[in-house]
């Protein structure tokens, strides 16, 4: 069964029909990335997976469940789906493992000695080991940004959204993020991610969906897209965020 | 994303979306329907209580006696005209006072060193004595440095009152201007502007906006200070309400008084709550639940 499924999602705001009917399937373990320019409603479609805007038609199934129906529970889809965003949106006032040991302890109810061990062992995989118990903005983008992914696998969610993650780090710090996306990738989680870097989607995804102006317009494996796109829109794209 | 001026929508909801949509009214209407009910329920049960209390015929005897109401409304009303006067003007010197005050904490450099003294120990002075005092102080202390003049009770009530909601308002418009995110200021002070400028332009505007909620606040507290005045014997709605109460002994005059001064905070407090949401709303627009 497919992790999430998307039939026929529209998104209006006001006159502006932002999402036209998105279609789209993840598999479980998969890995598919989501490109496109600004305003072709990459982002929209994140928030609408992840409940934060509320769909205007169509279905959205996480693992079969219709997380669009109204009587679901948002606090409870949200809890199986795990989120990273541009500004990795760590609370300042709280150390780094209890940033990514809170919803652990509060939603799941885990013991806060397991989820303490659990958030050291974690971090300390992905070269963090000495900063369990700083703050924030004792960290570096890029570290910051990996305390944020901690936090968002630490509870072993269903689903992964990468929503533009490295847009807002220095250029050498980029890679630190992506090498941790990588062994996720290696240990089997389902992602999905939207990115400008191109030479990392095709590093990384199984499959490469194009948005153009709030549609898929060509979706395949990465040489399909990247190499040999059929659609002028798609080329006219890549022309552009390959020549920066 | 801009599609052009004519939306090209051929797009209409699927019957789930209809079915969704219907559900969501239920919902919400099920909901409203609650909250009437147990308001009612509610309202029922109070009101009940304080009717059959044994009292309540001498308490709406004197408290509630529409006659009495009707008989001092004039007197009450031209004294709540002189609160809005006096209301008026000390708001002013309230909005000098309590920005210079702020600046003045605000100053950098060891030179300026006795002026953030002294606002400081202003504002520490004014925020800790009780405004009764301060309007005895100034309305009795200062005529009696020259006997041969009369200052109305008004005018030193207004002079009491500002004195004392400037410390207030300086403290409320320090702490937005401290909020304000230093690399504004570094920015501001980087394109070649001083130190008075970045404050002006930049730091001042910015600082405002952040403190418009606590500034309505303090605005509305002081609406309904200005009444304090009556007891330098200006005749404002208080004084107007307490000289018919000792004429009748009755003290339905004070709830008069009581509600007016209600109904004349009411818009304030809606704008304060209007402005507060939109400005929540801008400030989460694009990044939150």
């Amino acid at each position: 069964m497919s992790v999430l499924e998307l039939h026929d999602v529209h998104k209006l705001f006001g006159d502006n029909h932002v999402l036209k009917g998105v279609d789209l399937e993840v598999a479980s373990h998969e890995v598919v990335v989501v490109i496109g320019a600004s305003g072709s409603g990459k982002s929209t479609l994140m928030r609408t997976i992840n409940l934060i805007e509320q769909v205007d038609d169509g279905r959205i199934l996480l693992s079969g469940d219709d997380i669009t129906d109204p009587r679901a529970d948002v606090d409870k889809v949200r809890s199986r789906i795990g989120v990273v965003f541009q500004h990795f949106n760590l609370f300042p006032h709280m150390r780094v493992i209890d940033n990514v040991t809170l919803a652990a302890r509060r939603v799941h109810k885990i013991p806060a000695a397991d989820a303490r061990a659990r958030g050291v062992e974690l971090l300390t995989r992905f070269g963090l080991g000495d900063k369990v118990d700083d703050y924030p903005d004792r960290l570096s983008g890029g570290q910051q940004q990996r305390v944020a992914i901690v936090r968002a696998i630490l509870t072993d969610p269903e689903l992964l959204l990468l929503d533009e993650i490295t847009s807002a780090l220095d250029p050498q710090l980029v890679g630190e993020v992506l090498d941790l996306v990588r062994s996720l990738k290696e240990a089997g989680s389902t992602i999905l991610m939207a990115t400008h870097e191109m030479s990392f989607a095709r590093g990384v995804a199984d499959r490469i969906v194009f948005m153009h102006q709030g549609r898929i317009l060509e979706q395949g494996t990465p040489e399909e897209i990247l190499d040999r796109p059929r659609e002028e829109a798609t080329r006219e794209f890549l022309s552009r965020v390959m020549h920066r | 994303m801009t599609t052009g001026g004519a939306p090209q929508i051929t797009w209409q909801p699927s019957a789930l979306e209809v079915d969704r949509r219907a559900h969501r009214r239920r919902t919400s209407g099920r909901s409203v329907l609650i909250a009437l009910v147990s308001t009612v329920i509610f309202a029922v049960v109070a009101g009940t209580l304080v009717l059959s209390s044994p009292g309540w015929d001498s308490v709406r005897e004197t408290f509630f006696n529409l006659e009495v109401a009707a008989d001092s409304l004039p007197r009450i009303l031209e004294g709540l005209w002189l609160n809005i006067r006096v209301l008026f003007f000390a708001a002013i010197g309230v909005a000098v006072l309590g920005t210079l005050l702020a600046v003045m904490r605000s100053l950098r450099g060891p030179v300026f060193f006795p002026l953030r003294t002294l606002a400081a120990g202003y504002t520490d002075l004014f925020r800790g004595l009780p405004v009764l005092i301060v309007l005895y102080l100034v309305g009795f202390g200062i005529p009696a440095l020259d006997p041969t003049q009369r200052y109305p009770a008004a005018v030193l009530g207004t002079i009491g009152i500002t004195l004392c909601y400037a410390a207030y308002v300086a403290e409320v418009l320090r702490a937005g201007m401290d909020a304000v995110h230093p690399s504004q200021r570094i920015a501001a002070r980087s394109l070649g502007l001083s130190h008075g400028e970045t404050l002006r332009l930049v730091v001042i505007p910015q600082g405002l906006r952040k403190v418009v909620p606590a500034l309505m606040n303090d605005f509305v507290s002081m609406q309904k200070d200005v009444g304090l005045i009556s007891v330098l014997g200006a005749v404002d709605a208080i004084r107007a309400a307490q000289i018919t109460q000792a004429t009748t002994y009755n003290f339905t005059p004070y709830v008069v008084a009581g509600l007016l001064f209600v109904a004349m905070s009411f818009p304030m407090i809606r704008l304060t709550d209007h402005i507060s949401a939109r400005m929540a709303r801008r400030e989460q627009a694009g990044g939150t639940v």
